[in-house]
């Protein structure tokens, strides 16, 4: 099983070194083979479970209740600048 | 001995306070010169907060003192893995891209047993972002199993089951999506329960895979549990995936008595690939069962089998697009090596996460991605559809379902960190109940060479009493939950 | 152009007028300082989770009726994933294999034609925060940037049409009545300019006579409905310019540079989007209830196409007139209450449109908000029928009812402003007049028939307005023979 490690890397953001890219590349490809034993199980119509106990339409009234200390969420941030989170250059 | 308080168990404590013989600062003394002593070699905790827990414990005695009627948790320390969010207080995931990160609010179950008057010692050690079985992938420290210190206390709530073990704390919070509250308890000799899914709020819970994680308490004994599940279940408007089933008095229904109880043995589970000392001891306590008045017979789940693959696709899946906010821009780690955006992201990202993390990334990018997601995510949610049918049929013949927690003890540390799938492979016992969304409880029915064996009842969904009335009565009528490590 | 048929279809977004965000109860009243109505959950911390707004969904089941769309009996929630700093969680929680609903249309006229657009689907999804980019006015050549999350967690709803626009001046009244449609039921403000309505749009040229479709390309950055009209015309150009050349339209994303007119291509050295759609496990299926889907197509009423209709077939108005009446709910709804008391239409059409709407539009008010209700104003009108008040006082009349409230009757009592019915009085005046403007008198007297006119002003001046101008007239020339 060759997976495409450069691809999968850039999609999930991940910056992999190349040694990594080579360890990954090996243990994905043993782990995603063993995934494939699934094919050997028959599902032929069986319906596929997002929720293992099913519900639905859970909503809320729509009503405002302010959060309150937006100050506590902004102190995490890594750059800050006039209250907003600041980030570099997103263009290259 | 004042200082012995911190072996006691809730339950017994709780009398004590009550009684005035005891204070709630008392016993946090206890459990904190006990963690002087032994954390050098246990390393259960990410963060220590000794003076918040004092503080808290002086409010529970008021509160005791005033005659309120107080809840039996009043005062009782319990420890919370570091992924569940504390406000305030570090949150790390023990994962260097959070090693900073105060949440600006609690998690539902921290609230709850905070209005109770409960005081938190610290928050304890997890393999990073819960994926792992072993913590060995905590991004700080591993942590040593109190029985056996060159052994792994299991994962990924191995922390909070080690602290337990090593009366570090009376009583501690984990987290479960593949088994990661059970598979701890058993190889620390402790009771960890996984609930029904949807049963405890998961607002909070800093997610890894959100249809599989739940919440539970991990204890020095049934009763323990049954407190605190009393005290963190039931509905929670914030959590969409909370049900709104009323919570029964869990304390109530530990009778000692297994009479007529139908239960069936998982033969999937104790054949090849399970250890033979651990076989033995899951087969004895069978035994104790049935003289208990229970009836024991074999029962397959075939489609067991499937339970890993099919779990090692939907868990990274979720995983991969959970874990994707950790990107520098609005909390924990950013890089400074960050020219722009694209770099900051894959630097960040580099930097924070850890092997496990990167690589069960890796997977669930990979199958969610264009022309992989019929194959394999797909797939994996139709198997689930036959694993959680399996169950359903055998609920059908049996009232509880039992089997080895783990196919082993607890296994030296190092022995399987450099071969992944090896690791995964020892879930086999625990992942087919969080497909299912059944709740399960782990507690020791044995030994092997000096390190505890685990005994695993499943239950169906949402009868948690009936999982607590068998468990209560196996305990009572054995002495594991007496045995204490010797650190 | 005629040697190329266009193929349009557009990809809208409408912000729900909603109190609270879609899955948080944050605020989602604009205008607030940066992060200010934020949570935890609408900046994506660590172990937040989403709780879905019940009247988002209404509105969008609202909008999908509006549109002859069928509800779905089940939908669901999907994550898109995709990395972006004004997307807090790296995903987007939006629909994606299960939307809210499908299959409808909308009618628009376009150039007195009658065209019926399909609409694919609607679905609900949340907005993304907002982006400020330093040192540039657009993202390109921006050094940093500054992410404002207040706008996170809006509600959107995404409406699709099918391929059936055939014209970008289509585009634009597609655009132009879907904002009126929108407004109208009140499930959104539908601003393109306040970014409460977007577009984006994907648009192909084919041989004329061909069925199969053309490459496509895809244009954004469109902020006005002029903008929609001008960027595919520009981008209809462009590809009509590439195909007559004998090449082959490159399959990509434009933006409309709204200065030159002109569609910019993106230097795409951007990763294809592999969004990775999967089902919320966070949120649970929507099964809307049959009940509940019945109480909305109540709220709605009657759409403002058919009103138009039934003013034009049932009460007689001209098109034109009902087209204004109809904008919106409130303007419509007084007429209709006038026109229950008053006989004449027509007559109310006029005063509505005229002068009652100068007044507001001069006072900044609105038709809801005013004191002269229907009935008074029915009143009104029917003492001008009767001849107790003239039309032109009661231009002045209804002024100061709106100023004061006050009814006709009374009013007219406080002031005197009967018409004079008396014709003595009348005389009087009309003799007065002629004694006071011996010049004109002359001028009339020697065949200057204009200058009656005049005089009948003179005559509407001294009585106040209170006199009939028809009357008065015929009084003077009896007089001036």
């Amino acid at each position: 099983m060759k997976i495409d490690v450069d691809h999968v890397a850039k999609l999930a953001r991940l910056g992999l070194t190349e040694e990594e890219k080579k360890l990954y590349g090996g243990q994905l490809a043993r782990i995603l083979d063993y995934a494939e034993t699934l094919n050997n199980l028959k599902t032929e119509g069986i319906e596929p479970t997002t929720h293992a106990i099913p519900m639905k339409n859970v909503m809320r009234e729509d009503a405002v209740h302010p959060f309150g200390d937006p100050a506590a969420i902004m102190a995490n941030a890594p750059q800050e600048e006039s209250g907003m989170f600041l980030v570099p250059r997103i263009v290259e | 001995m004042k200082n012995d308080l911190c072996k006691k168990t809730a339950h017994e404590l709780s009398s004590l306070l009550k009684k005035g013989e005891i204070s709630s600062v008392e016993i946090v003394d206890s459990v904190f010169s006990r963690i002087e002593a032994a954390e050098d070699k246990v390393k259960a905790f990410v963060s220590l907060n000794r003076d918040r827990a004092i503080e808290a414990a002086r409010a529970a005695d008021k509160l005791i003192k005033s005659g309120d009627n107080t809840d039996p948790l009043c005062g009782i320390p319990v420890a919370i893995k570091d992924n569940m969010c504390t406000r305030g207080i570090a949150t790390t995931c023990s994962s260097k891209i959070l090693a900073n990160y105060l949440p600006p609010y609690n998690a539902e179950v921290v609230d709850r047993l905070s209005a109770i008057g409960v005081p938190f010692p610290g928050k304890t050690n997890l393999d990073e972002f819960a994926m792992g079985s072993s913590t060995e992938n905590s991004g700080f420290h591993s942590t040593r199993n109190p029985w056996d210190l060159k052994a792994v206390p299991g994962g990924s709530s191995g922390g909070s089951a080690a602290a337990v073990a090593a009366d570090e704390t009376i009583a501690a919070l984990g987290s479960d999506t593949g088994g990661s509250i059970r598979q701890p308890a058993a190889f620390c000799g402790v009771v960890g329960l996984k609930p029904t899914y949807g049963r405890v709020s998961r607002y909070g819970l800093v997610a890894f895979a959100s249809s599989l994680d739940q919440i539970g308490p991990i204890t020095k004994d049934v009763t323990d549990a049954a407190l605190i599940m009393n005290a963190i279940a039931g509905y929670d408007a914030k959590d969409s995936t909370s049900v709104n089933v009323p919570v029964p008095d869990y304390r109530s229904v530990l009778v000692n008595n297994a009479k007529k109880f139908r239960i069936g043995i998982i033969s999937e589970l104790v054949g090849k690939g399970i250890d033979e000392d651990v076989k033995n001891a899951v087969k004895e306590a069978a035994r104790v069962l049935e003289k208990l008045g229970a009836i024991v017979e074999e029962v397959s789940l075939p489609t067991f089998e499937y339970a890993c693959p099919t779990y090692y696709i939907i868990a990274p899946a979720e995983a991969s697009s959970n874990l994707a906010r950790y990107d520098g821009v609005k909390f924990g780690h950013r890089s400074k090596e960050a020219p722009d955006l694209l770099t900051m992201y894959y630097n960040t990202r580099r930097e924070g996460f850890g092997a496990e993390v990167k690589r069960r990334i890796m997977i669930g990018t990979y199958v969610l991605s264009a022309g992989y997601y019929d194959a394999y995510y797909l797939k994996a949610l139709k198997a689930r559809t036959l694993i959680k049918n399996d169950f359903n049929k055998a609920f059908e013949r049996f009232d509880a379902l039992i089997s080895p927690t783990a196919p082993s003890v607890a296994f030296k540390a190092g022995e399987k960190v450099s071969d992944p799938l090896a690791m995964y492979l020892s879930d086999i016992a625990t992942i087919p109940i969080n497909l299912a969304g059944v709740p399960a409880i782990s507690l020791p029915c044995g030994f092997s060479n000096g390190l505890p064996v685990g005994l695993q009842m499943i239950g169906e969904a949402f009868a948690e009493e009936k999982l607590f009335q068998l468990a209560y009565t196996y305990e009572q009528n054995t002495e594991w939950h007496k045995r204490k490590p010797s650190l | 152009m005629s040697k190329y048929g266009t193929v349009i279809g557009l990809e809208t977004h409408a912000q729900l007028l909603t109190e609270s965000k879609m899955f948080c109860s944050c605020s989602t009243k604009f205008g607030a300082k940066p992060n200010t109505n934020i949570c935890p959950v609408c900046t994506g911390q660590p172990g937040v989770l989403p709780v879905l707004n019940k009247r988002a969904v209404a509105l969008a089941i609202k909008t999908a009726i509006a549109l002859n769309c069928r509800i779905e009996k089940m939908s669901i929630f999907a994550r898109k994933n995709y990395f972006y700093p004004d997307n807090p969680k790296d995903y987007q929680i939006s629909q994606y294999e299960l939307p809210l609903a499908t299959g409808g249309h909308l009618e628009i006229v376009v150039e007195g034609v009658k065209r019926r657009i399909g609409i694919t689907r609607i679905h609900l999804e949340e907005d993304a925060g907002k982006l400020v980019h330093k040192g540039a006015a657009r993202i390109m050549g921006a050094g940093e940037s500054l992410v404002d999350f207040n706008r996170a967690g809006t509600p959107l709803m995404e409406i699709v049409t099918e391929p059936d626009i055939r014209s970008p001046l289509e585009a634009k009244v597609f655009m132009e009545t879907l904002q009126h449609l929108l407004q109208f039921i009140g499930v959104c403000d539908a601003k393109m300019e306040e970014g409460s309505l977007r577009c984006d749009a994907n648009i192909s040229l084919r041989p004329a006579g061909e069925t199969k479709f053309g490459t496509k390309t895809e244009v954004k950055n469109m902020n006005s409905f002029r903008a929609v009209w001008k960027a595919l015309e520009a981008e209809e150009k462009r590809h009509a310019e590439v195909l007559d050349e004998g090449g082959k339209i490159a399959q990509e994303t434009r933006f409309f540079d709204d200065i030159n007119e002109t569609t910019i291509g993106m230097r795409s050295k951007e990763y294809a989007h592999d969004y990775r759609y999967f089902p919320e496990p966070d949120l649970v299926p929507i099964e809307p209830e049959p009940a509940w889907v019945e109480e909305i197509k109540r709220t709605l009423g009657e759409l403002p196409e058919k009103r138009k209709e039934r003013f034009v077939k049932e009460l007689g108005l001209p098109e034109a007139d009902a087209e204004i009446l109809i904008s919106t709910p409130a303007l419509s709804d007084y007429f209709e209450a006038c026109v229950k008391t008053y006989s004449k239409p027509k007559i109310a059409a006029n005063w509505i449109m005229g002068d009652l709407t100068a007044y507001l539009n001069a006072n900044g008010l609105t038709i809801d908000r005013i004191g002269l209700t229907p009935g008074k104003l029915a009143e009104m009108l029917e003492m001008i029928d009767k001849g107790t008040i003239s039309g032109k006082s009661a231009k002045t009349i209804l002024v100061e009812m709106l100023k004061t409230g006050k009814t006709v009757h009374d009013i007219v009592k406080e002031q005197g402003l009967t018409q004079i019915s008396d014709e003595g009085e009348l005389i009087k005046i009309v003799e007065e007049v002629i004694k006071q403007n011996p010049k004109q008198v002359e001028e009339f007297k020697s065949g200057k028939e204009t200058v009656i006119m005049f005089l009948v002003g003179q005559v509407m001046k001294a009585s106040k307005g209170r006199a009939k101008a028809d009357r008065a007239q015929e009084l003077l020339r009896k007089k001036l023979i």
